[in-house]
C-alpha cells in the first residue's frame, strides 16, 4: 500500500512516458545502447511536454520507442551470445530426463494425455497439408482459373455451377484478354470399352477435352504427343492404371477401342493423375468427337452450342504471366451481358472465376467436377483438434502448479545457485517439451492407425486424401509438437520463476499454491465443460439418426430391393422376378425416393397465372400397392399399354392445399383436371401426405404420374426368409442380362441409412473426439485428485482422529471436484442444446424432438467415471492409518 | 575506399560534433543541426549515424555524469576521432578543389 501512495504522490507532479513503451525499448535494445537511448527519449520527451503537451508528448515517445527498433539498436538472443547457453540445455535436458522419471505418475498421466491428443493433432495437419497440396504438381497453378456460372431461378436463391456453357468457353477464348490457353472439358464420357473380342467389354468413364487440356493442365504423358493427341476426333488419351487394364503391359498407343459402333484410337498415355487433384478420370475422349451439328441428343437445355445450355462443360483459363484477372473478369461479365441481352430469357448467366488453388476449398457449387472440402467441416476438424490438445495443455499446466509444493524447493535452491529468471523458464518448458516429444513417439503410432480409421469412415474421404507422409510433414509435426509443449508448459513456467527462493527455502508451505486454484478449477472447468458438450452432442446425433431411419415416411420401406436397371428393357427382367418364390411383388418407378434425388415440373389449376413446383415420380400401377401408400380418396392407376397417352394423375393433400383444389377435401378434388408441364391430366387419387426428399426439406406439392415403363427403377419386394439364396437368384437373372455390368441393387432401408451417411461419419468423428476429451479430462482430474489427496493427507488424519467417519470425509473431499463438475454440466447442456435446436436440428424440417434425457446421459456417464476415479482416491487416503501419518511430522 | 568514405549527412553530423566541442551528446547534436543546418533532423537517423560514425571509427564516445536529468540517465558524449578529423579535411579539401576549378565566369551566369 504504503509504495502505492508513493507512487501515486509523484504522478501528478509531472506526466511520465508510458511505461509499456520503456518496458519494451528495455526489452529490445542493446545493453550497451540502452541507457544512453532511454536518456535521450526521456528528454525529448519532457522538451515535447513543455511544447506540445502531454498527449503528443506520449505519442511521440511511443513512435520514437518504435521507430529506434533497427538492426544496430536490437539485442542478440541470449542463448547467442551466451556462452553458457549450451552447457544449460543439456542441463535442461538432463534435469528434465531425471524429473520426468521420478514423477511417473505425472509424465505417464502427460504422455498419455498429449499422445492422444496430439495423433489428432497430426492428423488435422496431415489433413489440412492434403488440403493445401491440392492441384500441386500441376504447373503455374497460380495462373490457371476456372470460369464457372451462376443463374437464379425464379424465386429461389442463386445457384453457382462449376459449369459453363460450351459457347461460353468458345467466347473467353475469342475476346477475353490475358489468356494464353482455355481448356473447355465436357463431363461424363462412359462406355464399355471394347478391344477386338465381344466378351472383352471393360467399363471406362472419362472427360471430353480439347486439344488446349494440356497447355492449361500439365499432367505428364507418358506416351503421346501432348499438342496433338487431342486434336482428332475420337482420339483417346489413356491413364497409366486404364491402359494396364485394358492392354496389359503392351503399347496401347495407336490401337483402336470400340465404344458402341465407334472405333476410338489411342494417341496417349497419362502418368496416373495425382490423388490430390480435384479432376478425376480414367481417359480423355477428344472434345472434336462431339459432332456439333447433331441434333438428336438435343435436350431441353438446348443444342451443344446452346449459351443457355451450361450443365455439362468446364471452362479452364490458363492466363498469360502478368495478366490481370480484374480486367479477365470484366471481360467476362462483358460477354454474359451481351449474350444474355441478346436472347429474351428469364435466366441471366453469369459468368465468375475461381482460381485453381481454391476450387478444392471453395465451398459445393452444383455440377462439381470432382471432390470438393468443405470449408467448414475443415474448419471443424481443427476446432476440435485444437480443443482436445488445448485439454491435454491443461492437463499438463494444472498438474504441474498441483506438485508445486515438492518442485518449489528444486527452483529455491536453483535460484540461490544464481538462476536467473529466463533459465527457471527455460526449464520448465524444456521439461515440457521433452514431454511433447516422448508423446510424439506415441502419437505417431496412434496416428497411423486413426489415419487407417478415418479414411475408411466413408470412400469419399478415401478417394480424396492420401494423409501420406513426406519429410515437410513430419517437420511439421515436430514443430507442432515443440509448439504444444511450449504452450503446456507456458503457464508453469511462469508460476515457478515468480517463486521467492528466500520464503520458499524457509517454509515450502509459505507457498501460494492455492492462490492459483481459480485457474486450475477454470481449467478444469473448461476441459469438463467441452467433453460434456462432445458426449452429448454424440448421444443426440445418434438418437436423432436413428429416428430418421425409423421415421414414418408415409409408406413402407421394408423388404423392398431397388435395382437399377442401368438402361436395359426391364419386361422380360420383371417377369422373370415376379416367377422367384421369394418375390412378393415388383414395381417399376423412375426414381427412389425420400434419398435426396428428385425431378420436378410446374403444376397449374383453375388460375392460369398461379404455377407452382410440384415433385414428380414416375411409377406403374403396382408401385403404390407395393409400398403401401395411403388412399385418401379415389383410386389407383389402371394398368395400360405402353404408348398410351398420359390422362391420370394422383396427388398428395399438399398439393389441395397449395392449389385449394375441391376446397382441401379430397375426395371432391377427384376428377379435376391439372396442368403439368405440358400435360393436362385428371386427378384419379389422392394420397397422404408422403415424404418425397430427405427429412431435411419440407412436403411439398407431388404428383405421381403413370408411365408404363418409367425404366429407370425396379422395386421388388421380397419375403425376409432366406434372404441371401434370393440375391444370388436375382443376380444369376441378372448376369443373364447384361454379362458386362455388375447388380446394382440396394434395399430401400440401407439406401435411406446411406442418404443420411454424412451423418454417420459427423457422429463416428465426434463419438471418437469425445471419448478423447472424456479421458483426458478425466486422465487431467485423477491427478489433481492424487495431489490433493497427498497434500490433505495430514488434515484427512487430524480428522479421523477426532472422530470423522469414512462416509463424511469421502464426501468432504470430493464434493469440491463434483463442485466443478456440475458447474460444467451447467454450462455445457443449454449449450449443447441451443446448438442443436438452433443450428443442427433447424436444417430438418421433420425431426424428433430432444428429450431432456438424452441430455442427461452424458453427464451421467462423465460424472460416473470422475466419481470412481475421486471416490476410489479418498477412500484409499481415509483408510489410511492416521496414527502413521501423523507420527511422520 | 567506400568504408572510409563519408556521405553528406555524416560529414555533417561529425562536424556538428566538432562544433559542440564538449556538449556533442545525441540530442544536442539534434538540436544543433535542426537550429543551424535547417533541416527537420530525427533522433533516430541522428543515432543511426552516430552508430555508424563509431563503426567506421570517426568518432569515439564515452559516458558522462549521471545527472537529476533525463531520469538519471547518462549521456553518451562524442568527440571526433584522429581518423575522423583526417577525413573532414579530405572531403573540405575535394570540395575546395571542385570550387577552384569552376571559372568565376561560369558561377555567375547560373
Amino acid at each position: 500500500m504504503k509504495n502505492n501512495a508513493t507512487r501515486r504522490g509523484r504522478a501528478p507532479k509531472s506526466p511520465r512516458p508510458p511505461k509499456w513503451a520503456t518496458k519494451f525499448l528495455q526489452f529490445y535494445c542493446r545493453p550497451s545502447l540502452l541507457e544512453d537511448l532511454e536518456g535521450d527519449l526521456l528528454e525529448f520527451f519532457d522538451s515535447n511536454l513543455k511544447t506540445r503537451g502531454a498527449f503528443l508528448a506520449r505519442l511521440i515517445y511511443i513512435i520514437d520507442v518504435l521507430k529506434f527498433v533497427r538492426p544496430y539498436t536490437l539485442r542478440k538472443p541470449s542463448f547467442a551470445n551466451n556462452s553458457t547457453a549450451r552447457p544449460m540445455l543439456a542441463n535442461y535436458f538432463k534435469t528434465s530426463t531425471r524429473s520426468i522419471t521420478r514423477n511417473k505418475l505425472f509424465s505417464g498421466i502427460n504422455i498419455i494425455g498429449m499422445a492422444f491428443s496430439l495423433s489428432v493433432g497430426l492428423l488435422v495437419i496431415a489433413f489440412v497439408s492434403d488440403i493445401f497440396h491440392y492441384d500441386s504438381t500441376l504447373k503455374n497453378p497460380d495462373r490457371i482459373y476456372r470460369v464457372y456460372s451462376s443463374f437464379q431461378p425464379s424465386g429461389q436463391p442463386t445457384m453457382k455451377l462449376a459449369t459453363t456453357s460450351w459457347k461460353a468457353g468458345a467466347l473467353v477464348r475469342q475476346q477475353a484478354p490475358g489468356v494464353a490457353s482455355v481448356a473447355i472439358l465436357r463431363n461424363r464420357f462412359s462406355g464399355d470399352a471394347d478391344i477386338n473380342s465381344i466378351d472383352n467389354k471393360v467399363p471406362v468413364t472419362g472427360l471430353y477435352a480439347d486439344e488446349n487440356f494440356f497447355d492449361v493442365f500439365s499432367f505428364p504423358l507418358l506416351k503421346g504427343v501432348a499438342s496433338s493427341a487431342l486434336k482428332q476426333p475420337h482420339s483417346l488419351v489413356l491413364t497409366q492404371t486404364t491402359a494396364n487394364k485394358l492392354f496389359g503391359q503392351g503399347d496401347p498407343v495407336g490401337r483402336y477401342i470400340k465404344f458402341d459402333t465407334v472405333n476410338y484410337t489411342v494417341t496417349g498415355v497419362l502418368q496416373d493423375i495425382p490423388k490430390l487433384s480435384h479432376i478425376q478420370f480414367e481417359m480423355l475422349v477428344s472434345l472434336s468427337s462431339i459432332d456439333l451439328k447433331d441434333t438428336s441428343t438435343a435436350s431441353s437445355d438446348g443444342t451443344y452450342m446452346d449459351w443457355n445450355n451450361f450443365f455439362s462443360n468446364y471452362t479452364y483459363v490458363l492466363l498469360k504471366p502478368g495478366a490481370d484477372p480484374a480486367a479477365f473478369n470484366a471481360a467476362l461479365d462483358r460477354i454474359a451481358r451481351a449474350e444474355n441481352a441478346s436472347r429474351p430469357t428469364d435466366r441471366h448467366v453469369a459468368l465468375h472465376t475461381q482460381p485453381l488453388k481454391n476450387i478444392h476449398i471453395g465451398g459445393q457449387m452444383g455440377n462439381e467436377i470432382g471432390f470438393v472440402a468443405n470449408p467448414v467441416e475443415v474448419y471443424m476438424q481443427c476446432g476440435l483438434a485444437l480443443i482436445i490438445i488445448l485439454s491435454a495443455c491443461f492437463n499438463y499446466t494444472n498438474l504441474s502448479i498441483a506438485r508445486s509444493l515438492k518442485r518449489s524447493r528444486e527452483v529455491g535452491i536453483r535460484k540461490v545457485i544464481g538462476a536467473r529468471r529466463m533459465q527457471v523458464i527455460g526449464q520448465f518448458i524444456s521439461e515440457s517439451v521433452l514431454i511433447a516429444l516422448l508423446s510424439l513417439g506415441f502419437a505417431f503410432l496412434i496416428f497411423l492407425f486413426i489415419r487407417e480409421q478415418f479414411l475408411s469412415l466413408n470412400p469419399r474421404l478415401d478417394s480424396a486424401f492420401s494423409l501420406a507422409l513426406s519429410p515437410r510433414l513430419v517437420l511439421a509435426f515436430l514443430a507442432f509438437t515443440v509448439l504444444v509443449g511450449v504452450v503446456a508448459g507456458l503457464l508453469p513456467a511462469l508460476f515457478y520463476s515468480k517463486i521467492n527462493a528466500v520464503s520458499v527455502l524457509k517454509d515450502a508451505s509459505s507457498l501460494k499454491v492455492f492462490r492459483h486454484l481459480s485457474l486450475r478449477k477454470t481449467l478444469v472447468v473448461v476441459q469438463y465443460t467441452f467433453s460434456l458438450i462432445f458426449i452429448t452432442a454424440t448421444i443426440i446425433g445418434y438418437n436423432q439418426y436413428k429416428g430418421f431411419l425409423k421415421f414414418d415416411l408415409g409408406f413402407k420401406t421394408e423388404n423392398i430391393l431397388n435395382i437399377k436397371m442401368q438402361g436395359h428393357d426391364d419386361a422380360v427382367f420383371a417377369k422373370q422376378l415376379s416367377a422367384l418364390p421369394a418375390v412378393t411383388g415388383v414395381s417399376r418407378s423412375l426414381l427412389v425416393t425420400c434419398l435426396g434425388s428428385l425431378t420436378g415440373s410446374s403444376m397449374k389449376y383453375n388460375d392460369p397465372q398461379d404455377s407452382a413446383r410440384v415433385d414428380i415420380n414416375y411409377v406403374d400401377e403396382n408401385y403404390l400397392p407395393l409400398h403401401q401408400y395411403t388412399f385418401l380418396a379415389g383410386r389407383n392407376f389402371l394398368p395400360k399399354p405402353k404408348d398410351a397417352p398420359e390422362t391420370e394423375t394422383i396427388v398428395n393433400e399438399e398439393t389441395l392445399r397449395r392449389f385449394k383444389i375441391g376446397h382441401n377435401d379430397p375426395s371432391k378434388a377427384i376428377g379435376e383436371t391439372v396442368l403439368i408441364g405440358r400435360k393436362h391430366l385428371t386427378i384419379v387419387g389422392v394420397l397422404k401426405d408422403f415424404h418425397y426428399g430427405t427429412l431435411e426439406s419440407r412436403i411439398e406439392p407431388t404428383a405421381l404420374e403413370y408411365v408404363a415403363n418409367p425404366g429407370r427403377y425396379l422395386n421388388v419386394k421380397v419375403s425376409s426368409t432366406n434372404l441371401p439364396a434370393t440375391m444370388t437368384s436375382i443376380e444369376s437373372l441378372w448376369k443373364e442380362l447384361d454379362k458386362v455390368h455388375p447388380l446394382d441393387a440396394d434395399f430401400y432401408d440401407a439406401e435411406i441409412e446411406h442418404a443420411y451417411s454424412y451423418f454417420t461419419v459427423m457422429l463416428k468423428t465426434m463419438g471418437f473426439f469425445s471419448a478423447l476429451a472424456i479421458c483426458i479430462s478425466s486422465l487431467g482430474l485423477f491427478g489433481m485428485v492424487i495431489y490433493t489427496m497427498e497434500k490433505r493427507l495430514k488434515e484427512i488424519s487430524i480428522r479421523k482422529v477426532l472422530g470423522a467417519g469414512n462416509g463424511l470425509l469421502v464426501y468432504l473431499l470430493s464434493k469440491s471436484f463434483l463442485f466443478l463438475l456440475l458447474i460444467s454440466a451447467l454450462i455445457a447442456l443449454p449449450l449443447t442444446w441451443l446448438f442443436f435446436d438452433r443450428v443442427i436440428l433447424a436444417r430438418f424440417a421433420y425431426h424428433q424432438p430432444i428429450r431432456p434425457g438424452e441430455l442427461l446421459i452424458g453427464p451421467a456417464f462423465v460424472a460416473a467415471i470422475a466419481f470412481l476415479m475421486i471416490g476410489a482416491q479418498t477412500l484409499k487416503a481415509v483408510r489410511s492409518n492416521p496414527a502413521r501419518i501423523l507420527k511422520n511430522e | 575506399m567506400k568504408g572510409t568514405h563519408l556521405g553528406e549527412f555524416e560529414e555533417i553530423v561529425l562536424l556538428t560534433i566538432a562544433s559542440l566541442v564538449n556538449n556533442a551528446y545525441s540530442v544536442a547534436i539534434c538540436d544543433e543541426l535542426s537550429t543551424h543546418a535547417d533541416r527537420t533532423v530525427k533522433l533516430g537517423v541522428v543515432h543511426a549515424v552516430l552508430n555508424r560514425l563509431e563503426e567506421k571509427g570517426l568518432v569515439k564516445s564515452e559516458l558522462g555524469e549521471a545527472t537529476s536529468t533525463r531520469g538519471g540517465k547518462r549521456k553518451r558524449y562524442y568527440s571526433v576521432t584522429g581518423a575522423g578529423k583526417a577525413s573532414l579535411l579530405r572531403a573540405k579539401e575535394i570540395r575546395d578543389q571542385l570550387w577552384q576549378k569552376i571559372p568565376q565566369l561560369t558561377l555567375n551566369r547560373i
